[in-house]
């Protein structure tokens, strides 16, 4: 494998740990099973790319981007906590909506941004190669994000929400308003999953309608990876066995693609890819029954 | 490159300098790498033609280093296909369809690339115009050139002069073919009459606000018209108003001509292109090209029943004849 493709892959996964931290939010600490994600990630793809095509700054348009991904995620909740629709269905409804709203902002369905600048064109130095550099300041991205996030959840309002995911009735008991932890965790995870979505077109050469294809199954499975091999109870392992799940997922699709030599061919990817990953999930429960083992 | 990696990269290539002596025996061997962003018959098409092309310039068996991959749809893997292609830096990259193409060219600034089945490169922002772009990419689009699909009209029906076109105004690409038909068709003594169909239900309700008004109904691609074909040629055969598509596919199933897009021949035109960066060309200095080779599709029973009869010249050289 070579350095451009590791790297590559660690750019993606780095990219893919955002989606992957917005999906524990909801999945794991929220109990939300969300599929807006779908949506999201396309939102913020789209918004970033429309914006800098028009000319603002690349920061600015990627805050915008992030906050139109808080908003897609805040009216999923809406749809489930005042309306009452079922939450798997709000959230379906949403992506499914996402998708024409995405080519109304878009106008078409692709906005390359290969000639514009971006972000990562101006956060990078002279002397260092792009392929280094993207990798480089999206660690840093995801750094803050996770730190942040981190921090969050640890002040009053951030236990509010993991209370609210683990046991909502004793959570109201206690005085927490549960409707508003729900809005309020959605819209950051998904804001997460917008904020990926804008540093995919920046780096990945623009917004293409179809981007969002497969994004929740992506981050489920980062997250779920990132469990077994790091499990975890403190919030901040917790989320930086996500983070580094994203990044291993994106490890295994670059292992797969070079694994012509053993005679696999283009269309097996996907295939590779699964038993890759299954392969990792089994690991720690062979380890475990053979520990068992030598106890008895 | 300053950076400790890019000290490592230069040991490699002095290692891969003093094995030179070594790898002159197969001096003439290129590594050509393609990648697609989904696996369709067009784009599969696309993909053989090129390989074809390549071997037809003696570049097969050991001479070729070969390797294709398809993002399956997933444009997150098409950046990931991107990234090690430039990685295993091949002596060409061939990228098919517009998401790929966008991968490939947002990757590299140094390694040859050639796309293929790119409608507009320039939207794209792949090329800068039609001339030589002086960067690492070239290749071959697959827009259709009005003039010649007028051109066709012309042929089949000479005394032709109002053509009628049913579209979806919401559709990017139908639009951009009315406007440019409005200016197109009035140098060639003919003029256009438009119908909207923002629905597939309105097809043929469009197609008959244009009975009486045109000589003969056009149609490009737009996915509206495509979808419900059926519609329009049972309007056309009612009341022997003249139907001529855009793709090939819409004669079998009642157009009476088109002179559409052969993806195998397409990805020729672009393994021909590969074939001149491979034996040395500079990738900036080749332009884009558009679809040189369309073939002709002619369904006489569509004609008989719409009211027209097809030249022996038209049959003759077409490429498929239905009945």
């Amino acid at each position: 494998m070579s350095l451009f493709s590791l790297f590559g892959a660690l750019e993606v996964g780095l990219i893919f740990s955002l989606v992957a931290l917005g999906v524990f939010i909801s999945f794991r600490l929220l109990r939300f099973p969300d599929l807006t994600v779908d949506g999201s990630f396309p939102l913020g793809g789209a918004v970033c790319a429309v914006l800098i095509a028009n000319g603002m700054d690349p920061f600015l348009a990627t805050l915008i981007a992030t906050l139109a991904g808080a908003l897609a995620g805040m009216v999923t909740a809406v749809l489930n906590v005042h309306l009452k629709i079922m939450d798997l269905l709000a959230s379906i409804l949403m992506m499914i909506a996402l998708y024409s709203i995405n080519l109304r902002i878009m106008g078409r369905p692709n906005i390359p941004l290969i000639m514009e600048p971006t972000m990562f064109s101006i956060l990078q130095p002279q002397w260092l190669a792009d392929y280094i550099a993207r990798p480089l300041i999206l660690l840093m991205v995801v750094l803050v994000a996770k730190v942040l996030l981190d921090a969050y959840f640890s002040t009053r309002q951030g236990l509010a929400i993991r209370a609210t995911g683990s046991n909502p009735r004793m959570s109201r008991a206690q005085g927490v308003n549960t409707g508003a932890m729900v809005i309020l965790g959605m819209a950051i995870s998904n804001a997460l999953v917008g904020l990926a979505g804008a540093m995919f077109v920046q780096t990945q050469g623009g917004a293409d309608i179809s981007m969002g294809i497969g994004t929740i199954v992506i981050g489920l499975a980062a997250v779920i990876i990132g469990e077994s091999i790091l499990p975890a109870r403190r919030i901040i392992f917790l989320t930086l066995a996500v983070v580094i799940g994203a990044v291993i997922y994106r490890f295994f699709i670059a292992l797969a693609l070079n694994s012509d030599f053993i005679g696999l061919q283009a269309q097996d990817l996907n295939l590779i890819t699964a038993v890759l990953v299954v392969i990792a999930l089994v690991i720690p429960l062979i380890k475990q029954r053979l520990t068992r083992r030598r106890h008895t | 490159m300053k950076s400790p990696i890019g000290k490592w990269l230069s040991l490699g290539a002095l290692a891969l300098a003093l094995a030179t002596p070594f790898s002159n025996v197969v001096a003439e061997t290129k590594s050509v790498a393609a990648t697609a962003i989904v696996e369709h018959p067009a784009l599969d098409s696309v993909r053989d033609g090129v390989r074809a092309a390549l071997e037809e310039a003696g570049y097969s068996g050991d001479k070729l280093k070969w390797q294709y991959q398809t993002a399956q749809g997933n444009t997150a893997t098409a950046a990931q296909i991107a990234r090690k292609f430039v990685g295993d830096r091949p002596d060409v990259i061939v990228a098919i369809a517009t998401p790929s193409a966008q991968a490939v060219v947002a990757s590299t600034k140094s390694v040859p690339v050639v796309f293929a089945a790119v409608t507009d490169p320039l939207a794209a922002q792949l090329v800068r115009s039609w001339d030589a772009s002086g960067t690492n990419v070239t290749g071959v689009s697959d827009e259709l050139e009005l003039d010649r699909q007028m051109e066709l009209v012309k042929r089949v029906l000479p005394n032709a002069t109002r053509v009628g076109m049913v579209y979806n105004p919401g559709e990017a690409n139908s639009v951009v073919v009315v406007e440019r038909l409005r200016e197109l068709l009035p140098t060639m003594g003919m003029t256009l009459v438009e119908a909207a169909a923002p629905r597939t239900v309105d097809v043929g309700s469009a197609a008959r606000s244009l009975v009486g008004k045109v000589d003969v109904i056009y149609t490009n691609t737009d996915n509206n018209v495509v979808s419900a074909y059926e519609s329009l040629v049972k309007v056309g055969t009612d009341t022997k108003t003249p139907l001529i598509a855009s793709d090939t596919d819409s004669v079998a199933r009642g157009a009476i001509a088109a002179l559409g897009i052969d993806y195998y021949q397409h990805g020729v035109q672009a393994g021909k292109v590969a074939v001149r960066v491979l034996q040395g060309e500079a990738p900036g200095s080749i332009a884009p090209q558009k679809t040189g080779e369309l073939s002709l599709y002619v369904n006489r029973s569509a004609a008989a029943a719409q009211g027209v009869t097809l030249s022996q010249e038209l049959l003759d050289s077409a490429a498929e004849i239905i009945d």
